[in-house]
């Protein structure tokens, strides 16, 4: 039995997945542990490391554990909430089709690309001192924080748990109706149970994505909230304690490893089921408890995200309470004839060109990824993929800054001189946006059931046909998520933290940036109409990116 | 079949755009040989900013092309640039703050070197002996009021930092967090000039009796608090002294007053100056140098107000309209040796931490 397996083993040691794997492990070593290991050597070398006094800056410190404490605190709190608003509308959107739902879900998903500044000033009109949103005031930063981080993650919540939950076969459930389960019932014990993969994933992105919230806390908390990112930011660029930074990268990066470890491990058993791709289950609402419950929902994802963006966009386009077109005409104004204007069109292709590269890159990777650890799970015991699945979230909870300084010392050489090279900036993007490709598309393509390409190769299918021909429609709509998260985590990118950059190819957040650095009500104005267009210029790409989802199942 | 629509429609989207920067780049590139022509590098912060004109200038004074590479803020910039000295990423860094003077002139990695003109700069601007790094600009941070409040509500605008504290300025004043600002620094640094080390924390605990309120960044408090910028509460700001001149120049309708005024008297502006040199290890040493010259040059010079907004350090040059109008300098400012700042700079900001946010 023992002898039979190995064999099995040996034969399959060098199955095209496990060769797959490489390309993912390739681009990590290269980008991310190089630099990142290069500035922690260095620090650790610096006279602040040899001497450990950053272990007593840290664990001495009441602020500093105060600071650490408060960075899981508002993570947990702001996943919760995000878990609680996104569940019941992620329902309503994989059970019924209705008008509109397209639309609703791309402006669910616009907040993730705005700069965190952008989203403060959206906020400060919403429910600043002259409320444009029911009266309401909220001066509470921290209520702010939490509703900014709901606002910021609630797409990503949204668009994993539907693009699971459509995929869940709805005959099961209705069996159970069949058989007299009461609805709450079939809730409970099949469809929760079922899902179970899909929220966990979403919740570990959303933890960790507010674990390392750096601009939101900055300027919504005022200086009485910091986080870690926030703390390693003052540490490295400002006061150049690199020893501490190194020290709080660290802290950072152990915790993300060890809770995706922990999450891994739990979720190893995840339940299979054969995904139902027809969507014979999508039904338009008829009772009008269900049209009622979809209003709801629309009306409540509406509040959320689109008031704040409707704020916006008001702002662009008035001056001294009248309707104005005056910002964007001067968009194309270059006021002080500096070398370093933006003409907007331009802003956006770069923006356009450098996030269609970056999910190019993310996409590929995170498929190779996502392929290597399903492998891992087959074939090997899952100690294997319980060990790479956490490894490949690292960048998400990397502080820039110390990534870009790691990349400034190592990064420097022939033929890997990318210190100021234009390739770094989709590189980096994708670095970011690859772990959500592989969160989003791993629970669908774990849920494949092995049968379907053990039967498919033995009819001799090459794992390339399998691939094409089995996993790929399947994990489509998930794929799609995955794309939309590193498209728009590459537009919205300011980034510069990690990047020396040559200012000829500015994009949009950029530009924003930019206006918002000088005084004057047209720099204000003309900012807030930058962000338009890129809400705008992201709405079309999801509307791109949809459609060539549509386009390619609906052939299958 | 059709999934493999999506790899071949992106990968030629990719193609086209990339080909279409690629057409727009050409005509720069086809003139003139690139192989013969010198190529020039300067580092330097975001802010960093020069007109088009004058950028051709300086390259066709250098007969060589001139690349900028922007990296971050003030403070990491230049950090990155000491982490990078033994492998420079540029042949000049422009831009080191003054309170960051000491950290930079320790790094050891400038040349020193006495760039023509520099004689025309103020004596008080030049903080490094040896000309390592040399004074190229310097604007005043100070208090920034919104003037029709103050007519309003009819109380007279503040003239000296102790104003603050008066129990009817309860609640008007918005400061930065002088950890993750820098003009925020600047601020805590007047005070600190102002009432000495001893005394500056008592002056910043009656501060927060008197409400005042913190944001961690300039723009937060600028666009987000300051009401004549943003639909905030707070008619006091602190920004730059040439704030109100940008506010007239960036304004909808070309105004002819400003809406806002600044605090200049009474040692209560702090003034941050900023240093170029040449860094270590470039291989154009002669380039760089004339470079250095260009830069302290009126023609140079000149241009620095309307696109960075603050003063040229070359006393020579002449200042656009809207400065002359609009922005002012400091008859005295606040002044702390630079040396002091680097090696107290941590205890000050652990100190006024502990007593402003705890």
């Amino acid at each position: 039995m023992d002898r039979k397996n190995a064999a099995v083993i040996k034969k399959r040691i060098f199955h095209p997945y496990a060769v797959v794997g490489l390309i993912p492990a390739i681009f990590f070593l290269l980008f991310y542990f190089y630099p990142l290991s290069g500035i922690l050597v260095k620090s650790f070398s610096l006279e602040g490391g040899r001497n450990l006094s950053f272990l007593d800056q840290v664990f001495g410190s009441p602020r500093m554990m105060k600071v650490i404490w408060f960075t899981f605190w508002q993570a947990g709190i702001s996943t919760l909430l995000t878990l609680v608003c996104a569940f019941p509308c992620a329902f309503v959107l994989s059970r019924y089709t209705f008008r509109g739902k397209r639309t609703i879900r791309i402006l669910a998903s616009i907040p993730f690309v705005l700069p965190a500044v952008v989203v403060a000033a959206a906020f400060q009109a919403c429910f600043g001192d002259k409320p444009f949103f029911f009266g309401i005031t909220i001066d509470q930063p921290l209520v702010l924080i939490l509703l900014a981080h709901v606002f910021y993650n609630f797409s990503v919540m949204l668009r994993i748990l539907t693009g699971f939950w459509s995929s869940l076969q709805g005959r099961i459930s209705e069996a159970a109706m069949v058989l007299g389960a009461s609805p709450a019932k079939v809730f409970l014990t099949v469809t929760l149970p079922l899902l179970k993969p899909a929220i966990f994933a979403a919740s570990a992105l959303v933890f960790i994505f507010c674990f390392s919230s750096f601009g939101i806390i900055l300027i919504l908390g005022g200086p009485s909230y910091s986080t870690i990112e926030a703390e390693i930011y003052r540490q490295a660029a400002h006061l150049f304690n690199l020893p501490l930074a190194s020290f709080l990268s660290l802290i950072q990066i152990t915790f993300t490893f060890l809770l995706m470890w922990g999450y891994t491990s739990f979720t190893r058993r995840t339940a299979r089921f054969s995904p139902d791709t027809e969507q014979i289950h999508l039904k338009p609402p008829v009772q009008l408890g269900e049209k009622l419950l979809i209003a709801g929902v629309v009306l409540f994802i509406f509040c959320l995200c689109v008031v704040p963006l409707l704020a916006l966009v008001a702002a662009s386009l008035t001056h001294a309470g009248k309707m104005t077109l005056v910002f964007y005409q001067a968009l194309f104004v270059n006021t002080t004839g500096s070398i370093f204007y933006i003409p907007p069109f331009y802003a956006i292709k770069n923006s356009l060109l450098f996030a269609v590269v970056s999910l190019l890159i993310a996409l590929t990777t995170g498929i190779c990824a996502a392929l290597f650890i399903r492998f891992c799970d087959r074939k090997f015991s899952s100690r294997w993929s319980n060990f790479f699945d956490p490894i490949f979230m690292l960048p998400l909870s990397t502080s820039a800054v110390t990534l870009g300084f790691g990349i400034i010392i190592t990064l420097d050489k022939p033929p890997l001189n990318l210190r100021t090279s234009i390739f770094l900036i989709p590189i980096a993007h994708a670095l970011v946006g690859f772990p959500f490709v592989v969160r989003a598309i791993l629970p669908a393509l774990r849920a494949i059931p092995e049968q379907f390409s053990e039967a498919a190769s033995m009819l001799g299918a090459s794992p390339l046909a399998v691939f094409k021909a089995i996993d790929l429609p399947l994990m489509a709509k998930a794929l799609v998520a995955g794309a939309i998260f590193a498209f728009t985590i590459s537009l919205g990118e300011f980034g510069a933290t990690i990047f020396t950059s040559r200012p000829e190819t500015p994009t949009i957040p950029v530009a924003i940036y930019r206006f918002l650095s000088q005084p004057g009500a047209m720099n204000y104005g003309q900012a807030m109409a930058i962000s338009t267009i890129l809400m705008l210029v992201t709405a079309a790409g999801f509307v791109a990116i949809e459609h060539f989802r549509k386009e390619s199942t609906e052939g299958f | 079949m059709k999934l493999q629509l999506f790899p071949i429609v992106l990968c030629l989207l990719v193609t086209t755009l990339f080909s279409c920067s690629r057409s727009e780049e050409k005509p720069e590139t086809t003139q003139p040989s690139p192989a013969e022509i010198p190529v020039i590098t300067i580092m330097t912060h975001d802010s960093f900013s020069v007109s088009k004109g004058v950028f051709e200038q300086f390259e066709k004074k250098l007969q060589a092309k001139l690349v900028i590479y922007q990296s971050g803020d003030a403070g990491e910039a230049l950090n990155k640039a000491i982490l990078a000295k033994n492998n420079p990423l540029a042949d000049i860094f422009y831009g080191v703050d003054s309170t960051f003077l000491s950290r930079a002139l320790k790094a050891d990695m400038f040349i020193p070197y006495t760039p023509q003109h520099l004689d025309t700069v103020d004596k008080s601007l030049q903080l490094d002996p040896e000309n390592r790094l040399v004074p190229v600009d310097f604007g005043d941070v100070c208090l920034n009021y919104d003037i029709e409040w103050f007519k309003d509500h009819n109380l007279p605008p503040p003239t000296r930092l102790e104003d603050l504290i008066k129990p009817e300025y309860l609640g008007l004043t918005v400061v930065q967090n002088p950890a993750t600002s820098s003009p925020g620094l600047a601020f805590l640094l007047a005070t600190i000039s102002r009432f000495g080390e001893d005394g500056y924390l008592d002056y910043w605990q009656k501060l927060k009796a008197n409400k005042v309120e913190i944001t961690n960044g300039w723009k937060d408090a600028y666009w987000g608090k300051f009401t004549a910028a943003s639909e905030g509460d707070r008619p006091i700001v602190v920004s730059y002294a040439s704030s109100p001149a940008a506010e007239v120049f960036y304004s909808e309708t070309k105004l002819s007053k400003a809406p806002t005024a600044v605090v200049l008297e009474n040692n209560s502006a702090f003034r941050q100056i900023e240093f170029a040199g040449i860094l270590k290890g470039t291989t154009k040493l002669e380039l760089a140098q004339k470079a250095m010259d260009f830069i302290l040059s009126a023609e140079f010079q000149e241009d620095i107000p309307l696109q960075m907004f603050v003063f040229p350090a070359n006393s020579t040059a002449a200042l656009p309209l809207v400065f002359q109008e609009h922005a002012q300098r400091a008859e005295s400012p606040a002044f702390l040796d630079p040396q002091l700042i680097e090696a107290k700079r941590e205890i000050w900001l652990r100190e006024w931490t502990e007593r402003m946010l705890q």
